[in-house]
């Protein structure tokens, strides 16, 4: 059995819900970059640069970027606690699902750590 | 728990339905665009360093590779989309018998071709 000690918020319900709500945020900034590139075909620099200069394209990014993580989280702890069982791995289950756990963590700290630089050039 | 317990799902002797390939798929997409996430940000933060970085990342995103590898985050980014808007419209009552959920499944894979031929198009 797999307890919900690593889960995002740490309950069913509240991870079900951060999923979704990190969805939709994912699948509205998808769609506006999508449609900005097909938009402009010839894009600048100066266009680039000026859209991320808005502080709204900053905060809806940065919103982003951590629905991501939220989302990322959530979606791999379901996977690796799926398939790193007992059943499937016998008793180093626990151990290798720890490993991928801080593995994951570490990757969402670069991820952010690197986005937020970007975004406010740190 | 009792580990010795029974288990009779060995999935590797099942004829899988098209809802569990929607679904597996689903998992693998989404685990492949952790991945992409780096490349994304790559991207995102060379493009905006200057006005050789942009026009740098234009070039490496006009070679022939990395058009494929391009292409192939936006088939799991078009994939994962589609196949979570699936769930949040089941989350809504619609679609959940058990006919309905393969009728989804189907409308799934055949909105994603469609995106994913698309996306080829754009990218070439």
């Amino acid at each position: 059995m797999v307890t919900a000690v690593t889960s995002f918020g740490r309950s069913g319900l509240y991870d079900w819900l951060i999923q979704r709500i990190s969805a939709v945020v994912l699948a509205l900034y998808t769609l506006f970059i999508v449609a900005y590139l097909i938009a402009n075909p010839g894009l600048t620099y100066e266009q680039w640069a000026g859209l991320y200069d808005q502080l709204w394209m900053r905060i809806f990014s940065l919103v982003t970027l951590l629905s991501i993580i939220a989302h990322a989280w959530i979606g791999l702890w379901s996977v690796l606690t799926d398939y790193l069982t007992y059943r499937a791995i016998g008793s180093k289950a626990v151990v290798a699902r720890i490993v991928a756990q801080v593995f994951l963590g570490a990757v969402a700290i670069v991820y952010t750590v690197w986005g937020v630089e970007i975004l406010w050039g740190l | 728990m009792n580990k010795k317990r029974p288990v009779n799902l060995d999935i590797s002797t099942i004829n899988l339905p098209i809802t569990a390939y929607v679904s597996i798929l689903h998992r693998v997409s989404g685990v492949i665009l952790f991945g992409v996430v780096a490349l994304l940000l790559w991207a995102l933060g060379t493009s905006l360093s200057s006005e050789e970085g942009f026009d740098s990342v234009k070039e490496v995103f006009a070679s022939p590779l990395v058009k494929l590898i391009i292409w192939a985050s936006l088939a799991a980014l078009a994939y994962h989309l589609v196949a979570g808007v699936r769930h949040l419209i089941m989350d809504a009552g619609i679609g959940e018998s058990l006919e309905g959920g393969r009728a989804g499944a189907k409308i799934v894979a055949v909105v994603a071709v469609i995106l994913i031929l698309l996306a080829g198009v754009w990218v070439w």
